[in-house]
């Protein structure tokens, strides 16, 4: 992934920049696993490679959306960039300053990323007032003064569009969308740089996911923070985005302008990807299209060889089967890893379709 | 929905109320529904969580449980009258002419009985048949829906499958037995959008196929319009508009359907403010006078204090003091 990641990392401004990063998941083995093991009986000993020598820049301000089924590894890698998570390889830096350091615990760890997850119910202290769950990062790095907390506490609520006494009461007194926010404003009182959100509006009605994506968008522009929107929703990633990264089985497959790679998807993932999202076609008579990929997502535990979708890919060749796909340039700030879909290739084939 | 049409129908819904009787007070989840499903026809339930369409569908399963009950109107399948039935009378059409599909297939299928054991019992709840018939019919069913090899898929168990071959298992036990109405409760929310796409062309040309009629209930409007031919809208216990998908999708005559349609990201204008629907869904124990929507709807007035009338037009209808204009 060496010179995908030249090819990638091509801006010489990345802020955000993450470096052949991967995260292997081994099993802990049982004693009794361990006491087998040593007598030379077999154990299954199979990891998971979750994210597999991931490299990716994201420019100051912009915003960079991940999508990719479940198991592909796009929260993983999230957890890895935010800090939370150490990578078994590579290196994230924000502004040059790598989010976490290796070594002894406990490990240090940048307040520059930020994090926003799924489910609010799950990710605020369900005992903590919330002005306590906004106040406890900023008081312990000394952000704000404890006599200040107060009006800063208000300050953060009033921005996310929540009153001032909400800062007294408990997650549970809020509806989803009301702890969405709050779980947005905890995020943004480290006064990070950097704002990932794992699936922000996956656990909220329809109705009010439109309310927290108008809010981050809001907030993406007011604070010119620099967001990795990560989502399973095509939809909800092409509004946001300025780009977009495919993730499939622990790789990036496609990396590109939203609108070039969801116009015109380079790697055969991302097409029939793309293609098997149900479409609603308002204009003269209202069609819904859709196209499904055929056979199942490979297990992680054991992945195909070669490129990981040959076995679904409906354009796969021999050496696809065999080699691991490179990233290369397919456009105009545009790299795919595909054997098949190099910018000739890719013009053939769209000739031909 | 002339009285003509519904004469025919395969399933007739009128004035459904189920309510939830807790310490805190009654929750009306469904609060006078009324609806049709004609026998082969694809009908999509759309609505929010708390909107009473999961509700709507236990309560035509009869699998409500106490503290809530049915506590008025009618459900009539194929003219008979399944409110007041006994639960051996249900158990009896559950499965048989009426079956579901669950939106977990984690949590519907047996985690300790093999696959082919679920689909033996049940084809043995509804007919006497030997193992060896039982099995074939078993095999059957799941190549069926399109698992391969299925004969020896048969002895596995739950876990061993991919969710999106559990829910074919699932379809494929909802199938057995040929229903005349399949009840499917988000069926594909738990499923990534490949498999998805997967899970709905084959459930459409099974339905299609069987000659099965089938109500299909997400949140999600997208997935419901890709298979439903009729859409119905439910908020706050209450269908507040219904008619052709099409049409309901191009022209929406109710405020809060309009709200829906443009609040979903679309394709088309990325990067702009989507239309949001202002504040939150009302509380089933705490409901707004009259119309549910007005305290959330920019075309409320002091009118909408009292309960919209239903207003219908061909082939569609609407509860609502000031719909909106269709262009035609």
């Amino acid at each position: 992934m060496n010179a995908s990641a030249a090819a990638n990392s091509a801006s010489a401004d990345a802020f955000v920049r993450v470096d052949g990063v991967s995260r292997v998941f081994a099993p802990r083995l049982s004693l009794g696993d361990r006491i087998a093991g040593a007598l030379g009986g077999t154990v299954d000993r199979r990891a998971v490679r979750a994210v597999d020598g991931v490299s990716l820049d994201l420019a100051r301000g912009e915003v960079l959306g991940l999508v990719g089924e479940s198991g592909c590894g796009k929260s993983t890698l999230g957890r890895m960039i935010s800090g939370i998570l150490p990578p078994s390889a590579g290196t994230v830096r924000v502004a040059g300053e790598p989010v976490m350091t290796a070594g002894h615990r406990p490990r240090k760890r940048t307040t520059r990323v930020q994090m926003v997850f799924q489910d609010p119910y799950a990710s605020l202290d369900p005992r903590m007032r919330i002005g306590d769950t906004i106040a406890e990062g900023p008081l312990a790095h000394g952000i704000v003064k404890r006599a200040a907390v107060g009006e800063f506490v208000a300050a953060e609520l009033a921005r996310v569009g929540l009153e001032a006494d909400a800062a007294r009461r408990f997650p549970h007194q809020f509806s989803g969308g009301q702890r969405q926010r709050v779980a947005i404003a905890r995020a943004l009182a480290m006064r990070p740089d950097v704002l990932v959100c794992d699936e922000p509006v996956a656990s909220l009605d329809v109705s009010i996911q439109a309310q927290v994506l108008n809010l981050l968008m809001r907030l993406r522009r007011e604070l010119s923070l620099t967001m990795l929107f990560i989502s399973h929703h095509l939809g909800v990633v092409r509004h946001l985005s300025d780009r977009v990264a495919v993730m499939y089985l622990g790789r990036v497959v496609e990396v590109g302008p939203a609108a070039a790679v969801y116009d015109d998807p380079r790697h055969p993932y991302t097409r029939a990807l793309l293609a098997s999202l149900p479409k609603l076609i308002l204009e003269d008579g209202v069609a819904v299209t859709f196209q499904a990929i055929e056979g199942e997502l490979p297990s992680p535990l054991s992945p195909p060889p070669g490129c990981h979708f040959h076995q679904r890919c409906n354009i796969a060749q021999p050496q696809c089967a065999q080699i691991v796909p490179a990233m290369r340039s397919v456009g105009a700030g545009r790299i795919a890893a595909c054997h098949l879909c190099g910018d000739e290739t890719a013009t053939i084939r769209r000739g031909a379709a | 929905m002339s009285e003509a049409a519904s004469g025919s129908a395969l399933l007739r819904v009128r004035d459904l109320a189920t309510h939830f009787f807790t310490r805190t007070g009654v929750v009306k989840a469904v609060d006078g529904v009324s609806f049709d499903v004609d026998a082969g026809e694809i009908v999509g339930l759309v609505g929010e969580s708390g909107s009473g369409k999961s509700v709507t569908g236990y309560s035509i399963l009869g699998l409500v449980d106490a503290p809530g009950r049915i506590v008025s109107g009618s459900i009539r399948l194929e003219g008979r009258e399944l409110t007041g039935l006994s639960e051996p009378e249900m158990r009896a059409l559950r499965g048989n002419r009426l079956s579901m599909v669950f939106q977990d297939p984690m949590t519907t299928l047996n985690p300790v009985l093999t696959i082919g054991e679920q689909i033996r019992l049940a084809i043995e709840a509804h007919e006497r048949v030997s193992r060896a018939t039982a099995r074939d019919r078993s095999a059957q069913a799941l190549s069926r829906v399109g698992i391969p090899d299925a004969a020896r898929r048969l002895d596995a168990y739950p876990h061993q499958f991919s969710g999106g071959m559990r829910q074919r298992v699932a379809i494929a036990i909802a199938l057995l037995n040929r229903p005349r109405l399949i009840l499917a409760d988000e069926p594909t929310t738990a499923l990534d959008v490949s498999i998805q796409a997967q899970i709905l062309t084959e459930i459409k040309s099974l339905v299609r196929d069987l000659g099965t009629a089938l109500v299909w209930i997400s949140h999600d409007l997208v997935t419901v319009s890709a298979l439903s031919s009729r859409l119905l809208v439910m908020y706050a216990g209450r269908i507040v508009e219904q008619g052709p998908t099409a049409v309901v999708l191009r022209e929406p005559r109710h405020p809060y359907t309009r709200g829906l349609v443009d609040s979903l990201p679309s394709l088309g204008a990325p990067g702009r403010d989507l239309a949001q629907i202002p504040g939150n869904p009302p509380s089933l124990r705490d409901l707004p006078e009259g119309c549910a929507f007005r305290p959330r709807c920019a075309r409320a007035t002091g009118a909408c204090v009292a309960a919209p009338p239903t207003s219908e037009a061909g082939t569609r209808s609407w509860r609502c003091h000031h719909p909106l204009e269709t262009a035609s």
